[in-house]
């Protein structure tokens, strides 16, 4: 499963951990308990207000790009030198008042811009797969743990089957044979075809264990139909684990879709991508080190934040608050 | 026992046909026509044409798909009469931009890929092993809690980024490493060992993060099992205790998923060899697919699906080996 071992690797880890916690969810806690004990945590609040701002940065890309003066596809030839094979102009990649943090080499593109536009690809594409990952995680593994039987040994095999493939291999090779219209619906669409399994796993573990208890039962035996009793009874019970579960998957899709794009089976260019700009960095690494640095820390920030946010909306689930 | 075995093979024969079928529908039904892609420019239809044929792309795709899998076991020939190629046993087809042998192709880069894999291995391994037993062992003290952020990052932390910022760091401003190139280990030991350092540190931090977790979650649910406890009630020592009754079981998942991680690795570490410009296999895949060279993409695929499915069964064998518990009632 590895190019880049942090991620479906790091996924898969975190798939087995939370497989090994099979017992039924602790008890309720209240939300305000919940909200309270999250509040002190200043790693957790630190992450959130990153993310936050990427999310922001997204939603107003338009807006800002406004303000700050560069378009992302603005070409600014006066801010390179031509003579120093298209180096950008100033110290530290050309960072200045006009280009906040410089300019591409070569093009003269303006980075603060691009990185604007890139989070909104970046963030689209990462939460998208994520909440088709978790549409689908969550249908198969609820119908395979419910119904057990010949659906349970179907839905079981197709998993093993998706997760002893090298998924990211084969990412790329699907990219890279399909043509390259509508990338964004393409990636997302792979991404999630090589990822519900993880989180059906666990959902399949915790509805077997679910359905075999009092509450489950009582509500059998007063006439409830299997829809009510998955929707009702069953689902709500699973909330904190799915919670927990996409959390932690987000940075896994951020990465990915950075790594694929980083490939050149990802995004299109001009289209800016995080994954992508580092790519077209790699040339200039050893004489332009602002070109991959800034690209480099925000996403490196980003998949940070949303791990350490993951991991500690775990152990608040766990331990419901008690300890944060 | 024998049964097992027999149910293992056979679900990885399974796995395997079906990773070739779909390595097949995706590249001859989903990707544009080979036959142009190998013509190349200033191309006619009656030399297309008598591609096609000498590929066998005007068959139906069942008899298109059974000639690649007899390739691979039995060997093909290409064209016929006097034009004829044979192409030897483990057959993957020539790549369409050298017309080299893709099997050829494969085995020459082997040997990098390995090295790199074994290397990044060893260190992680010891790494991630080591800092999960001391955090494990000073659970909620300092240096667990040093661990636990470093892992955060590690895990956080894309490998290209990483490869960047060290190359620029040891290579370009401190000049600690020699630039990236490729030394034979025979010539100059020292030279070949500075410049695999880089790749193996890059491929090692990941893992050894997510190792360091598994590690330390797995020895501290141990502890806390009941025969732990009898085996300190009884006076054990704590190095007693640790040896004979902690460690064992701890790390049996690690064998698992270390088994899975270093088949993977062996075929896929595409991006980290493409930036230190290794010549390996991940390498071979990457350009191949900047290059659209379907048959080396495919042939890498198959190899890394075929490393991930056998280093599967590995670990399922060894798992039996090391750990009593699953030998009953595992042929499910």
């Amino acid at each position: 499963m590895t190019f880049t071992p942090t991620e479906l690797e790091v996924e898969g880890a975190q798939g087995g951990e939370a497989a090994r916690d099979n017992a039924p969810p602790s008890p309720p806690a209240s939300g305000r308990r919940l909200a309270r004990a999250f509040l002190k945590d200043r790693a957790a609040l630190a992450c959130s207000v990153y993310i936050l701002l990427v999310l922001l940065m997204a939603l107003a890309a338009p807006l800002i790009v406004k303000l700050s003066g560069w378009g992302p596809y603005e070409f600014d030839q006066s801010a390179v030198d031509p003579d120093m094979a298209g180096l950008p102009l100033g110290a530290a990649g050309g960072m200045g008042a006009e280009h906040w943090f410089g300019v591409e080499p070569g093009s003269g593109r303006d980075i603060f811009a691009r990185i604007v536009y890139g989070a909104r690809v970046s963030m689209t594409i990462a939460l998208s797969a994520t909440v088709l990952t978790s549409v689908l995680g969550v249908v198969f593994g609820l119908t395979a743990g419910y119904f057990g039987g010949k659906v349970d040994m179907v839905v079981s095999r197709v998993m093993e089957f998706l997760m002893a493939f090298p998924a990211l291999i084969f990412m790329i090779a699907v990219l890279s044979a399909l043509p390259a219209e509508n990338r964004q619906f393409l990636l997302v669409g792979v991404i999630s075809f090589f990822g519900w399994p993880y989180l059906a796993r666990i959902v399949r573990g915790q509805t077997m264990s679910l359905k075999e208890r009092e509450f489950v039962e009582a509500a059998k035996a007063s006439g409830a139909s299997s829809g009510q009793i998955i929707f009702k009874e069953i689902l709500p019970n699973l909330a904190s684990t799915i919670i927990v579960m996409t959390t932690l998957a987000v940075p896994g899709y951020v990465g990915t879709e950075a790594g694929l794009s980083f490939l050149g089976v990802g995004v299109v260019p001009p289209t800016p991508s995080w994954g992508q700009m580092i790519a077209s960095s790699v040339p200039w690494y050893a004489v332009d080190p602002a070109y991959f640095l800034i690209p480099g820390a925000c996403l490196f920030l980003l998949v940070l934040s949303f791990t350490v946010l993951g991991d500690r909306i775990r152990r608040l689930a766990e331990t419901g608050g008690a300890r944060a | 026992m024998i049964r097992f075995l027999l149910n293992r093979v056979a679900g990885m024969v399974v796995v395997l046909f079906l990773v070739c079928l779909f390595t097949f529908v995706i590249f001859f039904v989903l990707s544009p026509d080979p036959a142009v892609q190998v013509c190349g420019k200033n191309c006619t239809t009656e030399a297309i044409d008598q591609i096609r044929a000498n590929l066998g792309l005007d068959r139906p795709f069942w008899t298109q798909f059974w000639t690649f899998l007899s390739g691979l076991f039995a060997g093909r020939t290409y064209g016929t009469g006097a034009n004829a190629v044979e192409c030897a046993a483990p057959c993957l087809g020539y790549s369409f931009q050298s017309s080299q042998p893709v099997t050829d192709m494969i085995v020459q880069r082997l040997p990098v890929s390995a090295t790199v894999a074994i290397g990044a291995a060893v260190l992680w391994l010891l790494a991630g092993v080591t800092a999960g037993l001391v955090s494990a062992v000073r659970e909620g003290r300092f240096a667990d809690r040093f661990i636990a952020g470093l892992t955060l990052t590690g895990m956080s932390i894309p490998n290209y980024v990483l490869a960047l910022a060290l190359q620029f760091l040891l290579v370009v401003t401190l000049r600690w490493l020699p630039f990236p190139h490729a030394v034979p280990f025979g010539e100059d030991p020292v030279q070949w060992f500075m410049n695999f350092l880089m790749p193996w540190i890059v491929l090692a931090i990941g893992a050894a993060a997510v190792y360091t977790r598994l590690t330390r979650a797995n020895v501290i649910e141990t502890l806390q099992e009941n025969y732990v406890r009898t085996a300190r009630a009884k006076g054990l020592g704590p190095g007693l205790v640790w040896r004979r009754h902690a460690l064992r079981p701890a790390l049996t998942p690690i064998v698992t998923i270390f088994g899975m991680d270093f088949a993977s690795l062996l075929g896929g570490a595409l991006i980290t060899e493409t930036v230190f410009g290794l010549n390996g296999i991940g390498k071979l895949a990457a350009d191949s697919i900047t290059k659209n060279d379907q048959p080396v993409i495919m042939g890498v695929t198959l190899l890394a699906a075929f490393l991930v499915v056998v280093g599967n069964m590995v670990v399922d064998l060894l798992y039996t080996a090391i750990d009593p518990r699953v030998r009953v009632g595992s042929a499910t």
